[in-house]
């Protein structure tokens, strides 16, 4: 799942709920798995699809929308922990989620997957929904060097947070047990210092 | 500068902080069950890795495994390759590992603390949001993906951001018929689903002091629903008693020592937190959820609110409920006794003291599911298990169950469950099943009524 991430200009699938939780992402009976593979196929599984397997109205099965960003409402990835929702939103072909606000441990998620997490201003989030909806052609660019996230439909412009050692990471495509596997001296000092539990 | 409680636990941890980045944080405590750590495993034998250090490490099975003939092969095959490669796992490894029918088998965040594995002053994670739970011993735990499962089995230490500080206090007293579950669901309903996201939360106040261990446990587990990374009570003599005796905990001279050091863990009078709310425990009555997140969350005599947004419409859509509606009264045709949230002996004495002289009404399916071995035989040893037989109920065997459809016990679709467990979001117990968070009276009023009733009308 490693990949470099840079610059990205896409168009936008624009999913406007607040509060969108892991079970919708990816319900648990699809958790089963012990890879990795295969679980884009059941994204939003209850909200594509009726239990006959035909599809339901909904953005994913809407072909006026595309594209490798994902613009959802406030509080998105909310609830289990399952990493198995930033592996259907990779392996589903998404990039970038731009959100509001995302719950702790799914943010986590999705960076370790190399999905960048964008978190923006309401009113930001707002006028973006608003161009989408108005032409569904609207593409976003997110420049992770310059920490940007421009609405191509109005030149609106943002800067958004990420640590600068997650940066780095996920421009040069390095993970943190990379990172960890350098520093074993140092965890051998700490149990020197404190004693193991 | 005065230290908070949980600076002390997490300052104590820091191996480094890494520039312009993360924290380094040693763990203490890893916990795996077969659901998120297949893929962290299969990451180690890619990278050819080691397990740091096995010791720190416990593997159990709990979201798969059926709750009945445990004693058998589980019939779902792709379940059982999940089972069965977790005990792989753990042995290649060279872990620790409580298979089913292991008497010490059950819910991981049940297990743990039971077993005194998870003592104060630790740091603990677990794949799964709900290893909140463990903070009712005072220890900093919380949920980690499975990249962070993979950090810590390679390295016993994982990267994150320092969380900021919250601390929730709750005056006065509880009411009768008003459970550490109704106080959770409630500053839920108060602070949203996204209050706390991005803290970690000490408990405090006398309605919190007041709770027993069990209760701390329900609080601490439902800390994720508020958002938050985590939630934890200071040590204190309640648990200190809880845990004394346990098999994993010290023992003798160690164990006097040890609780002289945890008798230190608690926030320095004057230390500030980022951010403070104060509840009182007065204004608190049994609590049931009305939507499809647990913030969604009603007194029991409450109507149903006006939708303020689509969420809402679709929440209520889902639920087939009515704004304007009394839940009092709202038919029920599946009642969940169990998961990590409400499956220990207090929650199975509540439920039975409702069930005592009653019987189950004819129309509710009733899943009954101690959190543990231990808890089952703690049930036959109070005679718990005969006063449900006789009131029609049957006990069946441990595991996460109805909580999250990964076993064979799912709510069908468009029923109805009264749920002790933690979530009622969309299909969570079962594609198009409706669940109404609830403490184990509600669930007990609700079992031999057959419809929504307050429990304090039974007690």
């Amino acid at each position: 799942m490693k990949a470099k991430f840079n610059i990205l200009r896409s168009t936008c699938v624009p999913l406007p709920l607040e509060n969108v939780d892991t079970d919708q992402i990816i319900p648990a009976r699809f958790l089963k798995a012990t890879d990795k593979e295969g679980f884009g196929d059941n994204l939003f599984r209850d909200w594509r699809y009726n239990p006959d397997g035909t599809k339901k109205d909904f953005v994913l099965n809407d072909p006026t929308y595309g594209g490798q960003i994902l613009v959802a409402g406030k509080n998105f990835g909310c609830g289990s922990s399952r990493e198995h929702a930033a592996w259907a939103i990779a392996g589903y072909g998404f990039r970038v989620v731009v959100s509001s606000f995302f719950a702790d441990i799914h943010k986590n998620n999705e960076l370790n997957n190399f999905v960048l997490p964008v978190v923006v201003s309401e009113a930001f989030l707002a006028e973006l929904f608003a161009s989408i909806k108005a032409d569904p052609k609207t593409e976003v660019v997110v420049d992770l060097p310059a920490q940007t996230i421009t609405n191509t439909a109005t030149g609106s412009s943002e800067h958004f947070d990420i640590n600068g050692y997650k940066k780095y990471c996920l421009i040069n495509g390095l993970d943190d047990i990379d990172f960890l596997l350098q520093n074993k001296d140092k965890i051998e000092d700490y149990e020197r210092r404190v004693g193991k539990n | 500068m005065a230290k908070t409680l949980f600076d002390k636990i997490w300052d104590s941890h820091v191996v480094q902080i890494v520039d312009d980045g993360p924290t380094q944080l040693y763990i203490d405590r890893l916990y795996c069950h077969e659901v998120t750590s297949p893929q962290a495993f299969a990451g180690l034998r890619e990278r050819g890795l080691k397990c740091f250090r096995p010791d720190h490490i416990y593997c159990m099975p709990d979201h798969n495994t059926p709750t009945h003939d445990q004693d058998k092969p589980i019939e779902d095959p792709v379940s059982r390759k999940q089972v069965d490669t977790l005990k792989k796992n753990a042995d290649d490894f060279g872990l620790t590992h409580f298979g089913m029918m292991s008497p010490l088998n059950g819910i991981i965040h049940v297990v743990g603390p039971e077993l005194g594995l998870s003592l104060p002053g630790m740091t603990i994670v677990c794949g799964d949001s709900h290893t909140s739970t463990h903070g009712a011993v005072g220890a900093v735990a919380f949920g980690i993906g499975t990249s962070e499962v993979e950090m810590v089995l390679a390295s016993q230490c994982i990267l994150q951001a320092k969380p900021k500080s919250m601390r929730i206090t709750v005056d006065g007293k509880l009411g009768p018929g008003v459970t550490a579950k109704d106080l959770a669901l409630y500053i839920m309903s108060q602070i949203t689903t996204s209050g706390a996201t991005g803290y970690f939360v000490e408990y405090a106040g006398e309605a919190i002091r007041a709770l027993t261990m069990e209760g701390r446990l329900t609080l601490c587990n439902l800390s994720i629903e508020m958002g938050a990374r985590g939630g934890f009570i200071a040590p204190d003599e309640t648990t200190f008693a809880y845990l004394k005796g346990r098999p994993y905990a010290p023992q003798g001279e160690e164990w006097d020592r040890a609780v002289e050091r945890w008798k230190q863990l608690k926030s320095e009078p004057d230390a500030t937190f980022d951010k403070e709310v104060r509840f009182d425990a007065a204004d608190i009555e049994p609590m049931v959820t009305y939507g499809t997140n647990p913030g969604m969350g009603i007194g029991i005599t409450q109507r149903i609110p006006e939708p303020q947004n689509a969420s809402d419409e679709k929440a209520l859509a889902y639920m087939q409920f009515r704004a304007g509606d009394p839940m009092i009264g709202q038919p029920v045709d599946y009642v969940f006794l169990g998961a990590c949230t409400n499956g220990r002996i207090e929650d199975f004495r509540a439920f039975a003291s409702i069930a005592r002289g009653r019987h189950k009404a004819e129309s509710v399916t009733a899943w009954l599911v101690p959190g543990s071995w231990h808890v089952m035989e703690q049930i036959r040893q109070e005679g718990l298990d005969r006063v449900l037989e006789e009131a029609g109920f049957a006990i069946r065997q441990p595991g996460c169950s109805a909580c999250l459809a990964m076993n064979d016990d799912k709510i069908p679709a468009g029923k109805l469950a009264v749920s002790t467990s933690n979530r009622n979001f969309e299909g969570r117990q079962g594609p198009g099943a409706r669940t109404v968070l609830a403490s184990p009276l509600v669930a007990a009023a609700a079992a031999v009524t057959g419809v929504i009733t307050d429990p304090r009308t039974l007690l």
